[in-house]
């Protein structure tokens, strides 16, 4: 199909020691984690935990040990995010940087920002935020308006970004921004750089949005004359756009495409147990989330080996995307009051709300779609 | 690559050559008409096809489930215009239970559904319990298959000509395992050929002075059905590694979810495809139906989704929420 090729991939059997230790390590970490924690899960942010992660060496796994990192499998990486999907761990606080803000310093980075950067993501202690939408560029991204200018020693930043999440918690951001005018409007991908930007630096105003559930879980970030060094340029001046797009590849390829309402089905599971009630609906939907696994498993393969399965990663996502935000209305129907916990209702009700921002985040479902349908040969 | 992943290789480009020259919508339109597709057959007898899966010293060549699947997907690929996988998967049992598979179709009999083109076959294998039994002679109460219109019969009752006993890993539901990856597996195929199909369709019909694929309300179904082609590929490709690994019996929850995920696809897909093929899909002319009515075919047989998912639905609620992921990373 149109070049789309899933291969599937093992995880290696001494990986099964890892796994253990993390169930464990879970197990106790998650005693006392509310509905609202685990609904949550990759956008919720508990630096603590994160440290304790860190500390046991489940941050930048696949990294050079010069940098602090493990120089382990990206399949052995892999263990670690699903294990924390499934119980719906708060791993917000170390997410960012483990997926895609480290990657991007590793790969195109200079030797100083490796080193600076780094070993603080892996040790938890640095959380980055995603700097890309703005207040009129959603989905069209390119058109974005946050200029950098050259001034002596760095740049000066001004514009605002929106959407970002935890922006108000973390440390960093990657932000892209528009470092020279677009010659063209159709040449709007021209002229775009990204920036190591301290969300603590002065000029910058970070003003947390409630979200649709009742949280404060993302911001608007106005930049305000911001100056950047010019040592904290990523990568190449103008090579944004191709850098983000790549970025963007590892922010689809992951697990958390497909398992952010696994929690919801555990907890069902135990709910529906005792009456066996529902076995077609259960199976239907046990059959889809051991195909996502395999599918997801595959796109991580392709990490291992080094390629950039961006179109692979669109894939799984849309269809992942659809299998996750189902769940919970799915759920719904053979959920009974009186026979139900009230802390599964919970969980069901939030990931209702919740839901909603699974085919928003990381591109929309609209967005990936018409990237498969280039892919097929759809003009 | 190892040398099973060779032979792999060059089998199925030997079964995409051989259908890409024999094959197409005149064979299957035939087929519908009760003309046994003789020559083809023939060929596929030739290249040792329909005994593959028996072992070399039964008179096969050794492959395993893994391998069949890939075969039965290229099969689908083209509508299977042979009963091919069907005798395939009869030999192998046959072969399981240590009995040489005979030169000819061999039907396989599933519970009470119909036997593929049982009128032409030498033989029907069935499986009672953990026994494997050959009856020979065709199935003869000749009836049609509803969707695919193609011969789909039934044997009469009659005395077993030999009898084999199963090794542990097959399980008495054996043949409806060994059906049920094959229909999932020809559905991914079929499906293959239905997305290229509607795609090449949506790029070469024009309506408002520009072909309607570029219309991103046909694209974003398109879209969809790619990850449902996709999706079934993979469940089908995990469901014959599986069945090399643990056996039929014990790859009984990648087998369901590979006839779960693949009928789903069946329907989600056909749909969009008749969807954006619009009238002309409809008509007898357009060789679209000829795909879209054998996945739907292939849905059924073997036990439909529901079948499946309830057995597995209910597998595991009896285990409970804390074997639920514990279960899935097993796999």
């Amino acid at each position: 199909m149109a070049g789309l090729r899933f291969d599937l991939r093992d995880i290696p059997p001494e990986a099964a020691a890892l796994r253990a230790e993390l169930r464990a390590f879970l197990a106790e970490a998650g005693k006392h984690w509310s509905p609202m924690v685990r609904a949550y899960s990759w956008m919720g942010f508990d630096r603590d935990f994160s440290r304790e992660v860190g500390k046991r060496g489940w941050i930048g796994m696949t990294w050079p040990k010069a940098y602090g990192g493990g120089e382990r499998t990206a399949l052995e990486r892999y263990v670690v995010l699903e294990e924390m999907l499934a119980v719906g761990a708060p791993v917000g606080a170390h997410w960012i940087g483990d997926r895609q803000s480290g990657p991007l310093i590793l790969r195109l980075g200079t030797e100083e920002q490796r080193r600076e950067f780094l070993p603080r993501i892996v040790s938890g202690d640095l959380a980055f935020a995603i700097g890309l939408s703005e207040p009129d560029s959603g989905s069209d991204l390119a058109s974005l308006r946050t200029r950098a200018e050259k001034v002596p020693g760095g740049w000066r930043i001004n514009g605002r970004k929106v959407w970002t999440t935890n922006a108000h918690r973390c440390d960093f951001m990657i932000a892209l921004l528009r470092t020279s005018p677009a010659p063209d409007p159709k040449l709007k991908h021209q002229g775009l750089s990204q920036f190591l930007v301290d969300c603590r630096a002065s000029g910058i105003t970070i003003r947390p949005i409630l979200d649709l559930v009742g949280e404060e879980g993302f911001n608007e970030i106005t930049f305000d004359d911001v100056f950047v060094p010019d040592s904290l340029l990523v990568g190449r001046e103008g090579n944004g756009w191709e850098q983000a797009t790549a970025e963007l590849a590892f922010e689809r390829a992951g697990p958390e495409r497909y398992l952010s309402s696994l929690p919801l089905l555990t907890a069902a599971l135990d709910d529906l147990r005792a009456e066996l009630a529902a076995p077609e609906t259960v199976g239907r939907l046990l059959a889809r989330a051991g195909t996502l696994r395999q599918m997801s498993l595959a796109v991580a393969g392709m990490l291992q080996d080094g390629k950039t399965p961006a179109r692979e990663a669109a894939l799984v996502k849309d269809v992942g995307n659809d299998y996750e935000q189902a769940l919970p209305d799915t759920l719904r129907e053979l959920m009974e009051a009186g026979r139900t916990p009230p802390e599964v209702q919970e969980m069901q009700r939030i990931m209702t709300m919740v839901a909603r921002s699974y085919s928003l985040r990381g591109g929309t479902r609209e967005i990936l779609r018409g990237i498969i349908a280039r892919q097929l040969g759809l003009r | 690559m190892s040398d099973t992943d060779d032979l792999r290789t060059i089998l199925l480009e030997q079964v995409e050559r051989l259908l890409a020259d024999q094959a197409g919508p005149d064979l299957l339109r035939a087929n519908e008409a009760g003309t046994w597709p003789e020559a083809l057959w023939a060929e596929a007898e030739a290249l040792g096809l329909p005994t593959a899966l028996a072992p070399e010293d039964k008179g096969g060549a050794g492959l395993g489930w893994g391998d069949a699947v890939a075969v039965w997907h290229v099969l689908g690929r083209h509508a299977s215009p042979i009963p091919l996988g069907e005798s395939m998967a009869a030999a192998a049992l046959l072969a399981a239970g240590g009995i040489a598979p005979r030169a000819g179709l061999l039907g396989l009999a599933v519970g009470r559904e119909p036997v593929a083109w049982g009128r032409r076959a030498v033989a029907v294998v069935m499986v009672s319990g953990s026994a494997v039994l050959l009856q020979p002679g065709p199935a003869t109460r000749q009836g049609k298959a509803p969707y695919s219109r193609e011969p789909a019969d039934h044997a009469a009752p009659g005395v077993p000509g030999a009898e084999g006993s199963l090794p542990e890993g097959f399980g008495p539901d054996a043949a409806l395992l060994a059906g049920a990856l094959l229909n999932a597996a020809r559905i991914a195929g079929a499906l293959e050929a239905v997305l290229d199909m509607t795609v090449e369709y949506a790029n070469t019909r024009k309506q408002f002075g520009r072909p309607i694929g570029g219309f991103q309300a046909v694209q974003q179904l398109l879209a969809r059905c790619a990850g449902e082609v996709a999706a079934a590929g993979v469940a089908v490709a995990h469901a014959g590694r599986a069945a090399d690994r643990h056996g039929l019996a014990s790859a009984e929850f990648e087998i369901a979810s590979a006839k779960i995920v693949a009928g789903e696809a069946a329907g989600t897909c056909a749909a969009i495809a008749h969807q954006v093929h619009a009238a002309i899909g409809f008509t007898d002319d357009h060789p679209l139906h000829l795909f879209t009515r054998r996945m739907w075919e292939w849905r059924d047989g073997h036990g439909a989704e529901r079948v499946w998912a309830r057995r597995i639905g209910e597998a595991a609620l009896k285990r409970g929420g804390d074997s639920l992921w514990a279960d899935l990373t097993a796999r």
